[in-house]
């Protein structure tokens, strides 16, 4: 604690030396609540330099913010007045109608925003993003070499390419992945589904789910064949215990954040010979489909609806100060794709941007779609586990949907 | 005491019991009664750095004044109690009018996740419960028959799995059952199988879990068997000891009836905090082996979209549950009261 509150301090330093605080004449109360990773951490202490003897800025930067954000901002007036969110945990903030249309704002104090960074909602809007983020390849080249082939472009490739490393001896467990059970299995799963290209309900304006489909049991098994290669332990496996595994060097080819990229490229936490030879590469396509089996995230922020107007000024001119160019330095280039004036990606954002190019589908913003996240997270370890059918798995989890969905009247 | 005194002396408590537990097991059973309003949707263009499309979004005006009419939600009766994911009547009664035999009846219903967490909550009540119970008095007469200097390093150190925060002597537990940890390097070894993981098995996930409960559990039946121990009576121990009694027959007959008492508050508060097992699921990253009660009212309360209803429910169906295993007990104590 009091080291990350340290941390928290030098980046503030450091940052001050560099941004200077554009805040304009503003005075009230920015509280941020977001997650908790390096380009967060940047954005929250840049928009702290706007504090000042009217103005309070306090942050509340934590893995859990996607359970805490919600009540957060539910009270009047809230507790936070800003939240730093993704394009699925926006969702719940709309579904109970706890955050602000920014259009006036925007006029008012946003002139600088690029359009593109913007997130319209129904002609307003309700979010500006500043980073991409993807889940993609990263592979060590030295490992492929000894093997002899080229960086895998889809899963059979990995598949292969992983047989030919424990063949030879050289890893046992070749390959890593989130497949923790609950949110990070899911989004696996979601993953994997947009790569067979499948629709998840039975139309654009139903809430009916639609999995259970021959796309649905390829997206299974393809991901039973990976565990297959996966230390056995899978099942416990969230993105820190994924990156401490490849870091540890007893991966090679693992299915990961775009944002973790940093860590697993720094010469922190692993030996030479695993952080000089790992590469950024794109996203993996699957059963020849040309969709990559990845699902795009953008990294944003959004004002409360129930705070006073002032408050929300100080905290739409406190963010924006927060993602303006000159948060870009060369420690915090590399720590995402930012969509910021002046970004020149790294090697290690490679990954966030082909998955980009290569017209991944973004994860879907649908008011009911957190619930079949919850319940793809409770339903499909079973599967995973060879204690029941992709099938039955895949009812189970229709089944799960459905009540779920009934209960919050949306069927 | 006379009744006066006693209703003054119990008054702020009971004040604090109505409006800190009764009050809000009222709301939560009201809501367990109620499912949300309907939620209006309507198509919106949704634009962002990735491009435009054409998404669902709710119609909160719509949903607002639904909302506005019915504050509490639709009522629903007892649907969310008997729906898929708590007591799944539908679901038995296709399973039992259709199934391959009472194993597959048993699978099917072990299929469900009300069901699934229960067998999980019950078998580790009812196994570390004894334990507990087991341990804390071996732990007790042992440390009450060392040479006194040491005793009192002694009981903090039995004392200490208490202290250590739940979650975190999870974790630490967690660590060392890795495969490449102490102990599940160990159990490799001793196995023979360099394949062995305790994580990735459902039977040995169960047992660590179970472990770590008596861990954790058996420094209280220890300190409460350790203070019932300083009671006993001298001179029928030294009775006994005259009578030629050995140390075991000692303990059989005067200790054990001495402590039962004891026993009986210690199974009490055991069974109901090992009914609600929970933080050992969620550092162990347990879910999908073994899930209890309390980790289904997490997880309803603990996705992006909240289901209250459903996490209300769960919570009744626990109060249920401690309410039907405590019963025993509670009997016995009352017997034993209305003797005197």
């Amino acid at each position: 604690m009091i080291l990350k509150k340290l941390t928290f301090a030098v980046t503030l330093a450091l940052s001050t030396n560099v941004v200077l605080a554009n805040c304009g004449d503003i005075n009230g109360r920015v509280s941020i609540i977001g997650n908790e990773f390096p380009a967060i951490q940047t954005v929250a202490a840049a928009a702290a330099t706007c504090a000042s003897d009217s103005v309070t800025v306090e942050s509340n930067l934590t893995a859990d913010y996607q359970t805490i954000n919600l009540p957060g901002l539910q009270g009047n007036p809230a507790e936070y007045t800003t939240a730093v969110i993704t394009n699925s945990s926006i969702v719940a903030l709309m579904n109970e109608d706890v955050i602000r249309p920014l259009d006036e704002l925007i006029a008012k104090y946003g002139q600088d925003i690029p359009k593109s960074n913007l997130i319209t909602i129904d002609g307003k809007v309700m979010a500006v993003a500043f980073m991409a983020n993807a889940q993609h390849l990263a592979y060590r080249k030295d490992v492929l070499a000894e093997i002899g082939v080229e960086p895998p472009t889809t899963y059979e490739e990995l598949l292969s390419a992983a047989e030919m490393i424990r063949e030879k001896g050289i890893m046992q467990y070749p390959v890593g992945g989130t497949y923790q059970a609950g949110w990070n299995l899911a989004t696996e799963f979601v993953n994997m589904y947009n790569g067979y290209g499948a629709d998840y309900y039975k139309a654009s304006d139903s809430a009916e789910v639609a999995i259970n489909n021959p796309q649905g049991v390829a997206t299974l098994e393809m991901m039973k064949a990976l565990t297959e290669y996966m230390n056995p332990d899978y099942l416990t496996h969230d993105s820190n215990a994924a990156t401490a595994e490849f870091e540890a060097g007893n991966t090679a080819l693992i299915n990961i954040w775009g944002s973790r990229m940093a860590t697993l490229q720094d010469n922190e936490g692993a030996e030479e010979v695993v952080f000089s030879n790992t590469i950024s590469g794109g996203p993996l396509t699957v059963a020849g489909g040309t969709t990559p089996a990845t699902a795009l995230w953008w990294d944003g922020w959004s004002i409360a609806k129930n705070i006073s107007d002032e408050d929300a000024e100080a905290s739409f001119v406190a963010m924006a100060n927060g993602i303006d160019p000159s948060i870009l330095n060369d420690d915090t280039m590399g720590e995402a794709v930012w969509m910021l004036e002046g970004y020149t990606p790294s090697a290690a954002n490679d990954g966030v941007f082909a998955s980009i190019k290569a017209g991944s589908k973004s994860f879907p913003m649908l008011p009911y779609h957190g619930l079949l996240h919850t319940a793809l997270g409770d339903n499909l370890s079973d599967y995973l586990q060879g204690k029941e059918s992709a099938e039955q798995a895949l009812a189970d989890t229709e089944a799960a949907y459905t009540t779920a969905a009934k209960e919050k009247g949306f069927l | 005491m006379k009744h006066k005194t006693f209703f003054w002396f119990v008054l702020p408590s009971s004040l604090a019991m109505l409006l800190f537990i009764f009050f809000p097991i009222v709301s939560v059973l009201i809501q367990s009664v109620h499912v949300d309003t309907e939620q209006v949707i309507k198509e919106v263009t949704n634009c962002g750095p990735f491009g435009c499309e054409t998404i669902s979004s709710i119609d909160q005006e719509a949903t607002q004044a639904l909302k506005q009419d019915n504050p509490l939600g639709r009522f629903a009766g007892f649907t969310t109690y008997l729906d898929r994911r708590h007591l799944a009547i539908g679901e038995i009664s296709t399973a039992w009018r259709s199934n391959n035999g009472m194993g597959d009846f048993f699978k099917q219903l072990m299929n469900l996740p009300f069901y699934k967490a229960l067998s999980f909550t019950l078998a580790y009540t009812f196994i570390v419960t004894p334990l507990v119970i087991l341990f804390g008095f071996v732990i007790a007469v042992a440390v009450n028959s060392a040479v006194k200097w040491v005793r009192g390093p002694l009981i903090f150190f039995s004392l200490l799995p208490m202290l250590v925060t739940p979650l975190v002597g999870a974790l630490i537990l967690f660590w060392m059952v890795d495969a490449r940890g102490v102990v599940g390097a160990a159990l490799q070894y001793l196995a023979d199988d360099p394949n062995l993981s305790v994580k990735a098995s459902t039977p040995l996930t169960w047992v660590m879990l179970m472990v770590y409960g008596v861990w954790h559990s058996a420094p209280f039946a220890f300190i409460v068997y350790y203070a019932g121990l300083q009671s006993v009576n001298k001179e029928t121990l030294e009775a006994a000891m005259i009578d030629g009694a050995s140390r075991w027959e000692q303990i059989r007959y005067v200790i054990i009836p001495h402590l039962l008492p004891l026993t009986t508050f210690i199974a009490l508060m055991q069974l109901m905090d090992n009914f609600r097992v929970f933080e050992p699921i969620v550092s162990f990253s347990a879910e999908a082996h073994a899930t209890s009660l309390s980790w289904a009212i997490y997880n309803d309360l603990g996705g992006e979209t909240r289901q209250l209803s459903s996490a209300a429910a769960t919570s009744v169906l626990t109060i249920l549950g401690i309410c039907i295993l405590l019963l025993p007990v509670l009997v016995r104590t009352w017997r034993d009261f209305s003797r005197k």
